[in-house]
């Protein structure tokens, strides 16, 4: 059994499938603080810089999805599902123009998941 | 008193080289109320040629505005102040309108704030003055300010004319000209303000840009011929915009936001009297501005041996608040400013009942009636729970309120600085030893003492840790915004004998 971090719902596989096109290459990057923070932002994937203090949590639909390490320390032991609502997040996230916005939802990990993710 | 929706236009422009400029697209958006969803007016939808215009003007206005005397700028700052005072009230229903904030903390707070910062940095450049230094008896250094040149600054919805006249003035004041973004969710007052003021300032000296992030945003963020980005938002972003600098070889000021302390020792309960009153309203701060405040006391720390008799009086006055339509004078808490942000709020309440916190009140949705069924609207939460949890380490950006206990004042200063942010903190006590020793050692930039979320002119605000840099509200702002010129003299009429 492979154990995963995050997923994505059906609504939202459309929208990251149809800015891939109109894009290219792209990566998520979770956001923290202000405003519009705590949400993940979609960016071209040569935009934003990418280092060690970054942790990768998996991919959806070929879209690495990071976190600062610092953020994920307190993250690691929940579940992320990325759906998308109606919305006018104010940030460079691709998908705004389309007035909807990805949202995290999240549930805790299992103990199984635990055991094999945070080992 | 009650006050309904104000009148809008169908649809409004850019303000760029003194007039209303539509967008080169011909595209607009529609920018709805969260009150009750509906729909206030059109705002354009920029692009980069947008972007290129608005920079093009300014770049053309900064050298006549950089050689505008300060008492001709501090006039006009003045004149901006004025205009915005004698319409006050129009400023305060059209920003409750567009983002669904109380009448009576627009009537009292945000605008009134905003007319004294215009007001303020009129005073500052009145006041300063640059500095000279006799290095020796021949050798003299004299310090000039002078300005960037070209700003651009993007900024937040949750208190739209608030945060422009935290930015607008000490850049202008500075000599900029500056190309302003308003947040895509409250464009309403910039627009307002642009109405009003569209004759004060010289072509070119202050435009607005509208549109969003990717599109509008990132052109003026990584504009070659802009010469400094000051932004609010959040981390991802901030980042964003630092690399975008760092390719022009500009500066930055970042306020990306915090998880801030609130901090009541045990001696809050000595007495019951007006100082515990206030201490109680002190910890239901965390509902001011629906919590969508960066510096919002949404951790709340309270010494174990009070933790009890503390909580009932905090949970009382919690469930006293009242939430209603935001157009009501009575009403204290009003809309979340749209539906990602409701929707990311009861996430979060979500994930923290998972997580184990106890709600001790509210919880969930507000549903209200009438029109206002379709506005976002949250209950004023608090849930007990301990530091490593999800939603005291994470910005909700909601009513909710995280609360844990501690021991003495070693757990309540560790629980307090394990956070990846440092903007705020409230400290609260009768001690006059914690007075001093507890805010000095919080790693946050702006400690309050015995109050919180008071933001008045010349007392400056900003970041440690990943809450950014800069120091906004005072006039060490104005030299975020300039350079300094140093000009070596020398009065001595022999050479140096080198050559």
């Amino acid at each position: 059994m492979i154990y995963k971090r995050l997923e994505i719902t059906e609504k939202a596989s459309l929208i990251l499938e149809q800015l891939k096109s109109k894009h290219g290459d792209l990566i998520f990057h979770q956001s923290g603080g202000c405003c519009d923070g705590t949400a993940p932002m979609l960016l071209e994937k040569d935009d934003f810089y990418i280092d060690d203090n970054d942790v990768l949590l998996g991919e959806l639909l070929g879209v690495n999805y990071y976190m600062s390490t610092d953020q994920f320390n307190y993250w690691k032991h929940t579940f992320l599902t990325i759906d998308v609502v109606n919305g006018r997040g104010a940030s460079f996230s691709l998908e705004i123009p389309l007035s909807v916005r990805f949202l995290i939802r999240s549930r805790l990990l299992t103990k199984e998941e635990e055991q094999v993710l945070n080992k | 008193m009650s006050y309904s929706k104000p009148i809008f236009k169908k649809k409004y422009d850019n303000f760029i080289n003194g007039k209303f400029a539509p967008p080169v697209s011909g595209d607009y958006f529609e920018n709805n109320s969260p009150i009750d969803n509906s729909l206030i007016a059109k705002y354009p939808r920029s692009q980069k040629e947008d972007v290129n215009n608005a920079v093009a003007a300014a770049n053309a206005a900064k050298d006549a505005w950089g050689n505008t005397s300060a008492t001709e700028k501090a006039a006009l700052l003045n004149k901006v102040a004025t205009i915005i005072e004698e319409n006050l009230e129009e400023f305060a229903l059209v920003e409750t309108c567009d983002n669904g904030k109380p009448i009576r903390e627009t009537l009292n707070a945000d605008i009134p704030l905003a007319i004294d910062h215009w007001r303020y940095f009129a005073a500052v450049i009145r006041a300063e003055e640059g500095s000279a230094t006799e290095l020796d008896a021949n050798t003299v250094s004299l310090n000039i300010k002078e300005p960037l040149g070209v700003i651009g600054q993007i900024i937040p919805w949750n208190f739209p004319l608030l945060m422009l006249s935290w930015k607008l003035p000490p850049a202008l004041a500075a000599g900029n000209c500056v190309i302003l973004k308003p947040a895509e969710q409250t464009p309403a007052t910039a627009t307002l303000l642009m109405e009003k003021i569209a004759d004060v300032f010289p072509p070119g000296v202050l435009n607005i840009i509208h549109g969003f992030g990717p599109e509008a945003g990132k052109p003026l963020a990584s504009h070659p011929n802009v010469d400094k980005v000051a932004f609010t938002g959040e981390t991802t972003t901030g980042q964003l915009i630092m690399q975008y600098a760092s390719k022009n070889l500009n500066p930055v000021t970042m306020e990306l936001g915090g998880k801030s302390p609130n901090i009541f020792f045990n001696s809050v309960m000595d007495a019951d009297d007006a100082f515990l009153d206030k201490a109680i309203e002190g910890a239901v701060l965390f509902a001011f501005n629906q919590g969508e405040v960066c510096t919002c006391p949404s951790r709340l720390l309270v010494q174990e041996d009070i933790y009890d008799a503390f909580m009932e009086r905090v949970i009382a006055r919690t469930k006293a608040i009242i939430q209603a339509s935001p157009y009501e004078s009575s009403t204290m808490l009003g809309a979340q400013a749209s539906n990602d942000q409701y929707e990311k709020i009861l996430s979060y309440i979500k994930i923290g009942k998972e997580e184990g916190a106890k709600v001790l009140t509210g919880g969930k949705a507000c549903s209200l009636n009438g029109d206002l069924a379709n506005g976002f609207y949250i209950e004023p939460t608090i849930l007990e729970g301990h530091n490593k949890m999800r939603v005291f380490q994470e910005e909700i950006f909601g009513p909710v309120l995280a609360v844990c206990k501690f021991k003495d004042e070693a757990e309540a200063l560790e629980i307090a600085n394990d956070t990846a942010y440092g903007l705020g903190a409230g400290v609260w006590t009768r001690d006059a030893h914690q007075l001093y020793q507890i805010p000095r050692a919080i790693k946050a930039g702006r400690v309050w003492v015995n109050c919180y979320h008071a933001y008045p002119a010349h007392a400056p605000f900003g970041g440690y840790k990943k809450s950014g840099f800069g120091r906004e509200n005072h006039l060490m702002m104005m030299n975020h915004y300039r350079q300094t010129k140093n000009m070596l003299i020398s009065y001595d009429k022999n050479k140096l004998g080198f050559f």
